[in-house]
């Protein structure tokens, strides 16, 4: 009983985890809108643009890793059972 | 379905039973296909009438060196290999999960040897450039009141760049490995009831390569020039000129 508590709590967590997954989500958006402006305004420089877009999201995307890793760590190597 | 960590093949029994784990299986078939790249690339070397292979090779080379040169400054230029290692081993192991090996990058284990390395490149370069007590009086500026906080920003430099480039391959693994168990339930649904066609699973066919197009082909060239690119700034941040 303490057991399928402790499983579903897990799952449960680990679905509320990833609600972290929001911040990234919003903050990639912004910067690939802003991106987009930035080659509307100065198309020449798109290749420039492109990989600090994606450099700036990959290092904006940390925090919604660290959700996954915490949802990773409940569902595949439970420290509660 | 089953989705696990990489799986211990055998062990070594000095010091208590080393593990050999896929993972350094992985990092050794990584290790053998460069060494060969190199060997292939490097060899009948001439001036007079360059192959493609050698202007290819030649190529890459000036493309590494130019990167590193333009990031880091001309001063830094002998971390230039160093940075090539990494990006080639980085992309090489993500890529290798395609051939359907368990990617090497795919392992917490193998990412924080990248941060940790990159960490001491940094502390080392900074102790060099302004000493030790430099290196010390440096944690407590701007005022000594946020040395903790100094302290952790520190320390979670690397945890994060090790916990980026896994969670981005791991999480491709996660999601290809579901994609396919929820193809073969599909599939049986569908197509189970016909005689000899509804064993094998036909869905499974074409949809999973578009997405890996995605999860191992992208992220693997993305997070090979993120992890490379941040050990550039981050090094080269701790190596500036010191006649500045």
């Amino acid at each position: 009983m303490e057991m399928a508590i402790i499983k579903a709590a897990s799952a449960i967590g680990a679905g509320l985890a990833m609600i972290a997954g929001i911040g990234p989500g919003i903050g990639q958006g912004y910067a690939a809108g802003k991106a987009a402006e930035a080659v509307g305004r100065q198309p020449e420089a798109k290749g420039e643009i492109t990989s600090t877009m994606l450099f700036g999201c990959a290092v904006a995307e940390s925090t919604g890793i660290y959700g996954l890793v915490v949802a990773m760590i409940l569902l595949f190597a439970n420290p509660f059972i | 379905m089953s989705i696990k960590g990489p799986e211990i093949l055998f062990e070594i029994n000095i010091l208590g039973g080393i593990p050999i784990t896929e993972t350094i299986v992985g990092g050794w078939i990584v290790v053998a296909a460069l060494t060969l790249i190199a060997f292939i690339l490097g060899r009948n070397l001439s001036v007079r009438n360059p192959s493609k292979r050698q202007l290819a090779a030649e190529k890459l080379v000036a493309m590494l060196y130019g990167l590193v040169g333009d990031t880091m400054g001309k001063h830094n230029l002998r971390f230039a290999p160093l940075i090539g290692t990494l990006f080639s081993y980085s992309i090489l192991s993500s890529l290798s999960g395609l051939t359907g090996m368990r990617a090497p990058t795919g392992d917490l284990n193998t990412t924080l040897a990248f941060a940790l390395m990159i960490f001491f490149l940094i502390q080392f370069g900074n102790i060099k450039n302004k000493g030790v007590g430099g290196w010390l009086k440096g944690f407590t500026e701007p005022v000594a009141l946020i040395t903790p906080l100094n302290l952790i920003s520190e320390i979670a430099n690397p945890i994060s760049m090790a916990f980026r480039h896994f969670g981005n391959i791991a999480s491709g693994i996660v999601i290809t490995t579901l994609i396919y168990a929820a193809l073969a339930t599909c599939s049986n649904a569908l197509l189970g009831w016909i005689p000899i066609l509804g064993d094998i699973p036909l869905l499974q066919v074409g949809l999973p390569a578009l997405l890996s197009i995605y999860f191992d082909v992208f992220t693997s060239f993305l997070q090979a020039y993120i992890i490379s690119m941040l050990a550039m700034v981050y090094v080269g941040g701790a190596n500036e000129p010191s006649e500045a």
